[in-house]
């Protein structure tokens, strides 16, 4: 029996990871429009590599990885591509970005592809595979596997597969080990290939007996050494990966520090199967387990096509008419979708139905008293209390000292306040807020550097000019001296300075007259869009101006734009 | 913070049990002049009235002051306390949540300050002979200032044991010849001693139940018994045992009702060791060496007085940051 190690706080929020858990995966429908996000990784936007109009086939690369740290996006089933703009994302914020929508032909034809065996190819070329198959983290962080499938700096002791699944609600973690148990540990296999890893830990918490009994029938059906399967305790958020790390091996992985430093990689269990796919069959990622739970009928997961309109899938589990919002995520951490539009994305793990019903409004919220409950179950062990009050009246430095940054969000502070207060909002809208101050400081220090540019560059003109009118005296008065009649230099002299006067006065005019001509124009004749752009700036400015006000304002939370 | 409420009832059942019905009128008079300055106080900083009023926080204020203070105080008195207390020491500084000091002692120490002479007149036990009072003649005390007539305040009071020790050491006696004296029951006063019991096993139901946390309760007695076992060891003679010193005065409430108020008191692990010792310590040397009978409440002040800087000195390494890798 191993050891295992404990976080600090944890909470225990009722589970709901029955409803979906009753029914085997299901094939979702071919849905009338697909609408593919050219961002749904961490790092650069893909790429469009395909044209409006254009017919594409199931798997072929519609946006390529750009830069280091990206990912390539695929059309999910053939069709045709009917737009390549912006839309409405599944994100929080509601900003548009870049999609390209598809609309397919029910056909289903893939693109040629073959995969390889990861034994006999080299390291390079498994990355690259991984890579080009867009294959990210589908824990919900969306980070490039090929990017977290190095060791060359660090040595890697451990890789941790993370089965936890610890939000309540979410269960496609759940169904994908039952279901799939020996392609998510050959795909653990070549990554622990690939990061020279000595052991394999797969955590998964202690309520999924089905699915740890799946895994561990197949660590022995597939005779796999160095894998073990770990049931760990049900705290959330114990699936967080840190907090996941920690218990498997004792290990802090402090805020800002990669894991691997301390010689640990963690990979989500649905990450690992598609990994194996990519490599083995050529599959790009193409589609994802999702739980569809909540306000509908009947709970289940589904393979979803990546890019399926959310009220498309939600239909076929039967979303009930009081629905009012979808939940993107679990009840904890989750976000709300801008609308049931958006696309499926490779981060969309659990869409819940929510409605007044079953997530009733918050209750008001009362005064901190400062009954340290919050403090009692933060993961990160962080002071709420305190980061809470800082955010209030705004003190941003303040809440740097206290480790802001080392919130992972987790929300189990919110959860047991006993005044309901909406901390992660508190603390969300601060690291905004100071995000938002360092850009706004960098372009400040930009504008210094280019001022003072500027100065250095206009003395240096000056100094140029003086040398300049210098040696043309010089030269002047050599000349003079040169000229032998002293009489007419005589007679001449009164007309010189009348010359110089006149020309004095001429010189004064022009200036006059340039400085009048030279008001700044820059502003008047504006095109439509420019004053447009220039109109939705200043309104976002004032909304951020009021939000910064209303957060002062005695207990209600700062709004989230 | 209904339940605070309810482990005060052991502690006010032991006290009426002995001492007559007369600190419920104290209580209940507190608890109107609290429910009403916080009404007032509300209006005036426009903030809604109802969850506010049924929090519960206002009353658990009137209570601690109303036990704090003798029951047979005349009725202004309680009234002058706790509006002082909920007006100055809480609204003032922001209302609930916001007010460094707690509120209940803050009021007491106004009135200490303000009319000492009314606050040694604590009931004598009624098991002690002498003219136990009637609950009509407590009332026409506390509202007329009227006793019965043949009866003096003097007869029907006396000082806190805590006090009488103290004069009575001033006077040459020793601990043990003062314990002998009749006020004095088997742990510390008769009839007090019980109340004090009372708060003990309040306070045990708040620890069972969560609503507070052991570290400040269990520190406070902790250091109180040891501060005080040490100098009775040095001197039996002249420093009283620490048993006695758990079940006078305002002990027993402070540890489980006073200083574990969340508001005031310090949020950190060892922040609340320091807090709880440093308590104890005041409690201990006011009440041997100081000038007031009692050093609970002006314990409880200091030390708010040090929260912010206990807090910041005391801010515990955050997850991976605690140096010394795994």
């Amino acid at each position: 029996m191993r050891t295992l190690f404990k976080f600090h706080g944890g909470v225990h929020p009722p589970t709901h990871k029955a409803e979906s858990t009753r029914t085997p995966i299901a094939q979702a429908a071919m849905p009338s429009k697909l609408i593919i996000p050219l961002h749904q990784h961490v790092g650069n936007r893909a790429v469009p590599t395909v044209q409006v109009g254009e017919r594409v086939l199931k798997g072929q690369i519609i946006g390529r990885p750009e830069g280091r740290l990206s990912s390539a996006v695929h059309a999910s089933t053939s069709g045709t591509v009917s737009a390549i703009d912006m839309q409405t994302v599944a994100h929080h914020s509601g900003l548009p970005d870049l999609c390209i929508t598809i609309i397919p032909d029910g056909k289903d034809e893939w693109i040629e592809h073959s995969g390889v065996d990861y034994k006999q190819a080299p390291h390079t070329e498994l990355r690259h595979r991984l890579r080009e198959a867009g294959v990210v983290g589908l824990g919900g962080a969306v980070f490039p596997s090929d990017m977290k499938s190095y060791s060359n700096k660090h040595k890697i002791k451990t890789l941790v597969l993370n089965g936890a699944e610890c939000e309540p609600y979410i269960t496609c973690d759940d169904l994908l080990m039952r279901e799939r148990a020996s392609d998510i540990l050959r795909g653990a296999e070549v990554l622990r290939e690939l990061l020279y890893a000595e052991e394999v830990l797969i955590g998964i918490e202690d309520n999924k007996p089905e699915a740890i009994a799946a895994m561990k029938q197949a660590v022995q059906d597939d005779q796999h050494a160095h894998m073990e399967v770990i049931a760990v305790p049900t705290l959330y958020p114990g699936g967080g990966a840190k907090q996941l790390i920690r218990v498997l091996t004792g290990i802090e992985v402090a805020a800002g520090v990669r894991s691997t430093e301390k010689g640990v990689q963690c990979f989500n269990v649905a990450t690992a199967y598609c990994a194996w796919r990519a490599i083995t069959y050529g599959e790009p990622l193409l589609s994802r387990i999702v739980t569809v739970t909540g306000n509908v009928e009947h709970a289940q997961n589904f393979e979803v096509l990546l890019g399926t309109p959310v009220h498309e899938l939600v239909a076929q589990a039967g979303s009930k008419p009081d629905t009012d919002r979808h939940i993107m995520g679990g009840p904890m951490m989750g976000v709300d979708l801008p609308s049931g539009k958006v696309g499926v994305t490779k981060a969309t793990n659990c869409i819940i139905e929510s409605s007044p019903k079953l997530f009733p409004p918050p209750e008001p919220a009362l005064p901190c008293i400062r009954c340290t409950r919050c403090a009692e179950v933060c993961p990160a062990e962080l002071q709420p209390q305190e980061l809470y009050w800082f955010a209030k009246v705004q003190n941003f430095g303040k809440t740097q000292e206290y480790d802001l940054f080392d919130c992972i969000e987790c929300g189990a502070c919110a959860y047991v306040c006993p005044s309901h207060i909406p901390l992660v909002q508190y603390y969300r809208f601060a690291k905004s807020e100071i995000w938002q101050r360092e850009q706004e400081s960098q372009a400040a220090e930009v504008a210094r550097e280019r001022h003072e540019y500027r100065l250095f560059r206009v003395e240096r003109e000056k100094q140029e000019k003086a040398e300049r009118l210098a040696q043309k005296e010089k030269a002047a008065l050599a000349a003079k001296a040169a000229a032998p009649a002293p009489v007419a230099a005589t007679a001449n002299a009164g007309d010189t300075d009348n010359t110089v006067q006149m020309r004095i006065d001429a010189a004064v005019a022009r200036a006059k007259e340039q400085a009048a001509g030279s008001q700044p124009k820059n502003i008047d004749t504006l095109t439509a869009q420019q004053q447009a752009d220039i109109n939705e700036i200043q309104a976002r400015r004032a909304k951020i101006r009021e939000m910064a006000s209303n957060a002062g304002g005695d207990d209600e939370p700062p709004k989230q734009s | 913070m209904l339940r605070v409420l309810i482990a005060l009832i052991p502690g006010i059942a032991a006290y009426v049990w002995y001492f007559g019905p007369a600190i419920l009128v104290s209580i209940t008079l507190a608890s109107i002049t609290a429910l009403l300055t916080e009404a007032v106080m509300l209006k005036l900083r426009q903030r809604p009235l109802k969850p506010f009023l049924s929090d519960n926080s206002a009353l658990i204020t009137a209570w601690l002051l109303a036990l704090s203070i003798p029951a047979l105080a005349p009725w202004w008195m309680v009234v002058v306390g706790t509006a002082f207390g909920i007006a100055i020491a809480k609204h003032l500084y922001g209302g609930l949540g916001n007010n460094p000091f707690n509120p209940a002692m803050i009021g007491y120490a106004v009135l200490i300050i303000s009319f000492p002479a009314h606050m040694t007149h604590w009931l004598t036990p009624n098991m002690l002979d002498g003219h136990a009072l009637t609950f009509a003649e407590q009332l026409n005390y506390i509202f007329n200032g009227v006793l019965p007539a043949g009866s003096t305040l003097d007869a029907v009071t006396m000082a806190t044991p805590l006090d009488t020790l103290k004069t009575q050491l001033h006077l040459g006696l020793s601990v043990n010849d003062i314990r002998e004296m009749p006020i004095y029951g088997h742990l510390a006063g008769k009839g007090s001693e019980m109340v004090a019991l009372g708060f003990a096993i309040g306070g045990i139901y708040l620890l069972a139940t969560r609503v507070i946390n052991w570290v400040v309760p269990l520190v406070y007695l902790g250091s109180l018994f040891v501060i005080a076992g040490l100098f009775h060891q040095a001197n039996p003679a002249h420093y009283v045992a620490p048993l006695f010193h758990w079940f006078s005065g305002a002990a027993m409430l402070g540890a489980f009702f006073i200083y574990t108020d969340p508001v005031g008191g310090p949020t950190t692990f060892k922040g609340r060791l320091i807090y709880a010792f440093g308590a104890a310590l005041l409690t201990y040397l006011i009440r041997t060496f100081g000038g007031f009978p009692d050093g609970v409440a002006f314990a409880a002040l200091l030390m708010n007085i040090c929260v912010p800087l206990i807090d910041t000195w005391t801010q515990p390494k955050v997850f991976g940051k605690k140096g010394g890798g795994q």
